[in-house]
C-alpha cells in the first residue's frame, strides 16, 4: 500500500472540519478526521487546505489531529446483499451496527455495506469465450424470492470471458476472468463500486409512459406517475407526505423499492422496518420487505450524512434499474436534504441566495431528479428499466413559495399537494384534486387491456373532475347566497361531489382492505358513484324531489363499496342495478303527482 | 486525568461569547470554567476552535466578565450530568447543579449530555396506549409509550392545567409499574413552575420527579443545556433503571429564543424569523431522544410544552416542532374565549402513533372507526357553525344544522372536561358513540354497519321509541 496522505486539522465547526497540508486531495475524496477515526468528504479545497463535512459528530475534535486522505471519493458497494438492507447516510449497515455497539450510534465505525462472510449461489449466463462489454450481464443470484440479482460487468471493464464458475461464493470472491484487448486480466466479482455524486451510465433514455400502479385512488385516477416518472409532495406538517411515500412504498408495481429516510423521525422508519417483513405484495404474495432497501438517516444522526443519503439511496436504485427491472426510490424529506446542504454551506461561509440556501440548490435538486427516467440500459441481453423518484417536500408554515419547493417544480413531472384543512377533515390522503397535477395523465388508458374500458375510464375521470370543480363553484354561491338559490341539477351536483370525495377520493391507509385498491377495482367504483349521479339526472327529468334521492338507500353500499375486497368486485357492479332498482319508483311517483 | 489548562488571555467578550487566544489543544464541544476577578465561576462551551482561538458560549452570560482578570480553564471533557438512583425526588438548577437542600449526590457515573442518536434499527415501535383520562387525548389523539407530543399553546392559555393533569393521571391499563416524571423548565414564571411541583407534591409523585429548573429571571443561555440535562436523567432512568419515564419540556419557546441569541451574537446567517437555519437539527436532538429501545424495559415519553407567538402555528418554534414531533395538541384562544375548557383545538391535533396503539385487545375494537367519524362530523359541524354567524342559522338546511348541533354538543361534553376529572376510555368511548346517536347510518360512513349496530343500539333505542310515540 502507498503512503497516504495526512494533514492535520486547523478548524472545527460544528459538521465542517478544515485541514490544512492536504495538497493533491481531490475533491469529494473521502477522509479519516482525527484520533476518533471520523469519516468525511472534502467539499471545497483551497490551495493546501480542504474543508470537510465529516458525517459523524465532531465534539472532541481539535486543531493538529491528523487528517487522512483515502483517496477514493464517496461510493456505495453494490451486489447481492442490498436487498432488505436497512444503511444509514452512508451505506453502514445499521443491523450490524447494532449487534456491534449496542441501540445508540457510536463514532468511527466502520463496517462494509455488502457482508464479506455470507455466500451466495452464483449462475453464469455466459459462457467462456463470451466478448463483454459494460454493463452485460454474466450470471444471476436468487437474492431474494422477489429478486433475482443480474451480475453485471463493471462499467469500466470490456473483454473477453476467460473463465466464469457456477458456485457459493461471497461478494468479493472472483466468479470470472475477463481478458482485456490489450491483454490485461480482469478478476471480476459480484461487488462492484460507484461513487454515488455521479449517475451510472445507460444506453439511452427513453419516454416514459406506462403507469406506475400505487392503489391510490386520488393518485392513479387524477394525478398518476409512470414508471421512469418524478413526482414531489410538499404540504405542511401533519399532512400526510409521510403516509403517501409509505403506502406507494407498499403497493406501487415496481419490482424494487429504495426508501431514503432523510432527516425524519426514528419511529417513522422503525415503522417500515416492522411493517414491511409482515406485508405481503399484493402480485406475489411474497413479504415486501423482499424488494425493498432503506436507508436512515434520521433527523438526529448527523446532518452531513443526511446530505449524502438521497445520493446513497439513488446509486442503489440506479444499480437496480440497470438490471432491467422498474425502481421507486421515494426520499422523504428533500427539503431536509437541502436544509443539510444549507447547514453545510453556511459553515463553508458560501454566499447565501433565497432563504440561506447555497446558489446551487436549484442544480442540484434537478441534477437529483434527472437520474429517474426509463432507459435502455447499458449492455446485453438489450433491456429496459425505469426509475420512479418521488420526493417529499416539507415547506416552512407549508408556504410554496419556499425555495425548495420551488426548484422542485421546476423539474418534477406530478405534484401532489397536501392540504392543511383536508388533513384536519381527515380527509386523506390529503391531495389537493383542485391544484395537484401530473402530466401523465394520458396514459391511464394504457392500464386496461380493454381499450374501450381504458377509454372509458379516461372519460369518467374528466367526468369526476368536472363534477368537483363545479362543486368549488357552487359552494361559493351557496356562502353567498344560501343553498335555497340551487336548482335541483346543481344540488344532484354537490352531492355526487361529496360521494366522489367521501366514497372514493378518501382512502383510509390504515383499513385492511381500503388500503390499496386495483386499477380494476377503482374503474368499478367509480363507474357506480358516477351512475348514481346519471340516474339521479334522469330522475330530476322526470321530476323527482333531490331529497329523496338522496335518502336511498343504496347510498349506504355506494359509501362501502370502498371495502368490499378484490375477489368479491362483482358486488360493486351489482350496486349499479340497485340504484337502478331504486331509482326507478321516484320516477312513477313523481309522474303520478 | 489529564491537567488542566488554565489561559488567561481572553480577547474578546460579545453578547453571550468569548474568545480566548493562544489556547492549545482546545476540543470542539467541549466545556471550559471561567474564574472572574472575584473569584466566582462560571460555565462555557466551545463553540469553534480556529488554530489557537477558541470561541466560547458563556451559560450564564458575560456581564461582569473582563478581558484582563479572567482566567479560563479548559476541561478537556464535554458538558456532563452525574447520574445515580439518588436523583429521584431532586430539584437541579438549568445547569444540573442541585438546588434543593438535599444531600451532596455521588454519581455512579458520568454522562455526556448530549447524548448519542438512537440507531433507528435499534428502536422498537412505540404501541402501548396511555391513558391520560383527557378525552381529547384518549379518544382522538391518543398517546402511547415511547411517543413525543407536544402542546402547542399561546400565551395565557391553560397549558399549565392540562400538563398537569396530564402527569396526574397518566397510566397503561392494567399496569403499576415503576414510572418517574422528569420536569425541565426553561424560562417559566416561578409561579408556574411551582404549580407542577405541588402538583406533584400532592400527589406524592414528587419522590418519583426530577426536577431542572431555569426560571424567567436565570441566565437564558443556560436553557440550551437544561433540557439536554433533563433527557440524560431520563436516559439513565429508563434504559439503566428500567422505568417507564414522563418528560415535559416548558417552554420550548424560551429555548429556542436562547438558541436564536447565541446565532445572532456569532452573526450567523439568520433563517425565518432571526432563528438559525439548524433549528430543525438542533430541535431534533432534544426530541428525538424520546422512544423505546430493543429489548430494554424502560421507555421515554415526552410532552414539550411551547407558546406560540401571537398564536400563529406557523411560527419556526411551533412549525419545525410539528415536524418532529409525533403529533401536536394544540390549544385555541378562541375556544377558551367560548368558555371551552380545555380549549383543545381538536382538528389540527393529531397523534401519529395512535394507529398501532388502539383497538381490539389494546383499547376497543371500535376505536379507530369511531375519531374518524367523530373528525368528520365535527369538522362539517365547525363548518356549519362558521357558516351559520356569517348567514345566520336560518340560511342552514336542516341537515347542515344537525351537524352544527352536533358540534355545539361536542364541544360542551366531549372537549370540554375538569381538570380534575379522570375518565375511562372506554367512558370516553361511549360518549362519542352517544353524541354520534343522532345521526343516521348513511351519515356514518366511516364506521363499520357492525360496530354501528353493536355500540350505537343502546342510545338509539331511546330516540327511536320517542319518534316512534310521536308518529
Ligand atoms: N391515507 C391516510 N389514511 C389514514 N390516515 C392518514 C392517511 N394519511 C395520513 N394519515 C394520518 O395523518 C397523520 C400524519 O401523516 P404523515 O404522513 O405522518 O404527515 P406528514 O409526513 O405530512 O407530516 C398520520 O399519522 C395518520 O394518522
Ligand atoms: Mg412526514
Amino acid at each position: 500500500m502507498t503512503e497516504k496522505r495526512v494533514g492535520r486539522v486547523v478548524k472545527v465547526a460544528g459538521p465542517v472540519v478544515v485541514a490544512e497540508g492536504m495538497a493533491g486531495a481531490r475533491m469529494y475524496d473521502v477522509v479519516r478526521v482525527g484520533q476518533l477515526n471520523l469519516i468525511g468528504e472534502i467539499v471545497e479545497l483551497r490551495g493546501d487546505t480542504a474543508s470537510i463535512q465529516v458525517y459523524e459528530e465532531t465534539t472532541g475534535i481539535g486543531p493538529g489531529e491528523p487528517v487522512l486522505d483515502t483517496e477514493a471519493s464517496l461510493s456505495v458497494e453494490l451486489g447481492p446483499g442490498l436487498i432488505e438492507s436497512i444503511y444509514d447516510g452512508i451505506q453502514r449497515p445499521l443491523d450490524a451496527l447494532v449487534e456491534r455497539e449496542g441501540e445508540f450510534m457510536s463514532r468511527g465505525s466502520d463496517v462494509p455495506g455488502l457482508n464479506r462472510e455470507k455466500k451466495w449461489r452464483f449462475k453464469p449466463t455466459v459462457s467462456e469465450g463470451t466478448k463483454v462489454s459494460p454493463g452485460d450481464i454474466i450470471g444471476e443470484v436468487d437474492e431474494t424470492t422477489l429478486m433475482v440479482h443480474k451480475i453485471m460487468v463493471p462499467p469500466d471493464i470490456s473483454g473477453t470471458i476467460k473463465s466464469i464458475s457456477e458456485g457459493e461464493f461471497t461478494v468479493v470472491d472472483t466468479v470470472a476472468v475477463c481478458v482485456a484487448e490489450d491483454g490485461t486480466e480482469h478478476e471480476l466479482m459480484m461487488m462492484q463500486r460507484w461513487p454515488v455524486r455521479e449517475p451510472r451510465p445507460i444506453s439511452r433514455r427513453l419516454a416514459p409512459e406506462k403507469l406506475l400502479v400505487s392503489g391510490q385512488r386520488v393518485v392513479d385516477t387524477f394525478f398518476p406517475i409512470t414508471k421512469g416518472g418524478t413526482a414531489c409532495v410538499p404540504g405542511p406538517f401533519g399532512t400526510g407526505k409521510t403516509v403517501v411515500q409509505h403506502q406507494l412504498a407498499k403497493w406501487v408495481d415496481a419490482d424494487v423499492v429504495v426508501y431514503v429516510g432523510c432527516g425524519e423521525r426514528g419511529n417513522e422508519m422503525t415503522d417500515v422496518l416492522t411493517e414491511f417483513p409482515e406485508l405481503k405484495d399484493p402480485r406475489s404474495g411474497e413479504p415486501l420487505m423482499r424488494r425493498s432497501v432503506l436507508i436512515a438517516n434520521t433527523s438526529n444522526m448527523p446532518v452531513a450524512a443526511r446530505e449524502a443519503s438521497v445520493y446513497t439511496g439513488i446509486t442503489l436504485a440506479e444499480y437496480f434499474r440497470d438490471m432491467g427491472y422498474t425502481v421507486a426510490l421515494m426520499a422523504d424529506s428533500t427539503s431536509r436534504w437541502a436544509e443539510a446542504m444549507r447547514e453545510i454551506s453556511t459553515r463553508l461561509e458560501e454566499m447565501p441566495a433565497e432563504e440561506g440556501y447555497p446558489a446551487y440548490l436549484g442544480a442540484r435538486i434537478a441534477a437529483f431528479y434527472e437520474r429517474a427516467g426509463r432507459v435502455q440500459c447499458l449492455g446485453s441481453p438489450d433491456r429496459e428499466g425505469g426509475l420512479s423518484v418521488i420526493g417529499a417536500v416539507s415547506p416552512p408554515g407549508g408556504d410554496l413559495s419556499d425555495s425548495v419547493v420551488q426548484a422542485t417544480l421546476h423539474v418534477v413531472k406530478v405534484f401532489w399537494s397536501l392540504k392543511g384543512e383536508l388533513a384536519y377533515q381527515r380527509h386523506f390522503p390529503a391531495i389537493d384534486w383542485l391544484t395537484s397535477y401530473s402530466f401523465y395523465k394520458q396514459y391511464l388508458r394504457g392500464c386496461f387491456e380493454d381499450k374501450d374500458q381504458g377509454r372509458e375510464m379516461e372519460k369518467m375521470t374528466g367526468a369526476a373532475m368536472g363534477l368537483l370543480e363545479q362543486e368549488s363553484e357552487l359552494v361559493e354561491i351557496v356562502r353567498l347566497v344560501g343553498a335555497e338559490a340551487l336548482s335541483p341539477r346543481d344540488r344532484l351536483a354537490l352531492e355526487t361531489a361529496r360521494s366522489i370525495r367521501e366514497d372514493y377520493l378518501h382512502q383510509n391507509a390504515f383499513h385492511e382492505v381500503d388500503t390499496y385498491t386495483s386499477m380494476e377495482k377503482q374503474y368499478e367504483m367509480l363507474k357506480t358513484v358516477l351512475h348514481f349521479h346519471h340516474q339521479g339526472l334522469e330522475a330530476i327529468q322526470a321530476g323527482a324531489e333531490t331529497a329523496d334521492i338522496f335518502k336511498l338507500a343504496v347510498r349506504e353500499d355506494i359509501a362501502r363499496a370502498k371495502y368490499v375486497p378484490q375477489e368479491e368486485i362483482d358486488k360493486i357492479r351489482r350496486i349499479r342495478d340497485t340504484i337502478e332498482q331504486q331509482m326507478k319508483p321516484l320516477h312513477s311517483t313523481a309522474a303520478s303527482k | 486525568m489529564l491537567s488542566v489548562k488554565e489561559y488567561q488571555t481572553v480577547s474578546n467578550i460579545q453578547g453571550p461569547l468569548m474568545m480566548v487566544e493562544m489556547v492549545d489543544e482546545a476540543k470542539y464541544g467541549h466545556i471550559v470554567d471561567i474564574e472572574l476577578g472575584d473569584g466566582s465561576i462560571r460555565h462555557g462551551q466551545i463553540l469553534q476552535v480556529e488554530n489557537d482561538k477558541v470561541l466560547v458560549q458563556v451559560f450564564e452570560g458575560t456581564s461582569g466578565i473582563d478581558v484582563k482578570n479572567s482566567k479560563v480553564r479548559f476541561l478537556a471533557r464535554p458538558l456532563e450530568f452525574g447520574v445515580s438512583p439518588d436523583i429521584l425526588g431532586r430539584v437541579f438548577s438549568g445547569l444540573g447543579v442541585p438546588k434543593d437542600d438535599g444531600p451532596e449526590i455521588i454519581p455512579e457515573k458520568r454522562l455526556d449530555i448530549n447524548g448519542q442518536p438512537i440507531n433507528p434499527y435499534g428502536r422498537d415501535y412505540p404501541n402501548e396506549f396511555i391513558q391520560t383520562g383527557i378525552s381529547t387525548i384518549d379518544g382522538l389523539n391518543p398517546l402511547v409509550r415511547g411517543q413525543k407530543l407536544p402542546i402547542f399553546s399561546g400565551s395565557g392559555l391553560p397549558h399549565d392545567d392540562l400538563t398537569a393533569q396530564l402527569a396526574r393521571q397518566a397510566t397503561v391499563l392494567g399496569k403499576g409499574e415503576a414510572f418517574a416524571v422528569v420536569f425541565a423548565a426553561m424560562g417559566i414564571t416561578f409561579e408556574a413552575a411551582q404549580f407542577f411541583i405541588d402538583d406533584l407534591h400532592n400527589t406524592g409523585a414528587i419522590e418519583r420527579a426530577v426536577m431542572f429548573v431555569n426560571l424567567a429571571n436565570d441566565p437564558a443561555i443556560e436553557r440550551i443545556a437544561t433540557p439536554r440535562f433533563a433527557l440524560t436523567a431520563a436516559e439513565y432512568l429508563a434504559y439503566d433503571q428500567g422505568m417507564h419515564v414522563l418528560v415535559i419540556l416548558n417552554d420550548m419557546t424560551n429555548y429556542c429564543e436562547a438558541l436564536r441569541e447565541i446565532s445572532a451574537a456569532r452573526k450567523e446567517v439568520p433563517g425565518r424569523r432571526g432563528y438559525p437555519g439548524y433549528l430543525y437539527t438542533d430541535l431534533a436532538t432534544i426530541y428525538e431522544r424520546a422512544g423505546r429501545i430493543k429489548g430494554n424495559k424502560g421507555s421515554i415519553t415526552m410532552v414539550p410544552v411551547l407558546t406560540m407567538p401571537e398564536d400563529d402555528k406557523t411560527h419556526p418554534v411551533p412549525d419545525l416542532t410539528g415536524y418532529i414531533t409525533e403529533g401536536q395538541i394544540i390549544l385555541s384562544r378562541s375556544l377558551a374565549r367560548q368558555g371551552v375548557s380545555p380549549p383543545t383545538d381538536v382538528l389540527p391535533s393529531l397523534s401519529r402513533l395512535k394507529d398501532k396503539g388502539i383497538g381490539e385487545g389494546k383499547t376497543r375494537e371500535d376505536h379507530a372507526s369511531l375519531y374518524n367519524q367523530l373528525y368528520a362530523a365535527y369538522a362539517r359541524g365547525k363548518e356549519m357553525q362558521e357558516l351559520a354567524t356569517i348567514m345566520g342559522e336560518a340560511a342552514l338546511s336542516d341537515e347542515d344544522r344537525k351537524y352544527m348541533e352536533f358540534a355545539n354538543k361536542f364541544e360542551d361534553r366531549y372537549i370540554s372536561q375538569d381538570y380534575y376529572e379522570n375518565r375511562s376510555v372506554f367512558q370516553t368511548l361511549d360518549l362519542g358513540w352517544e353524541l354520534l346517536s343522532m345521526f343516521d347510518n348513511v351519515d356514518l360512513k366511516r364506521i363499520d354497519l357492525q360496530l354501528i349496530e353493536k355500540y350505537m343500539t343502546k342510545y338509539r333505542t331511546g330516540k327511536s321509541k320517542a319518534k316512534e310515540a310521536a308518529d
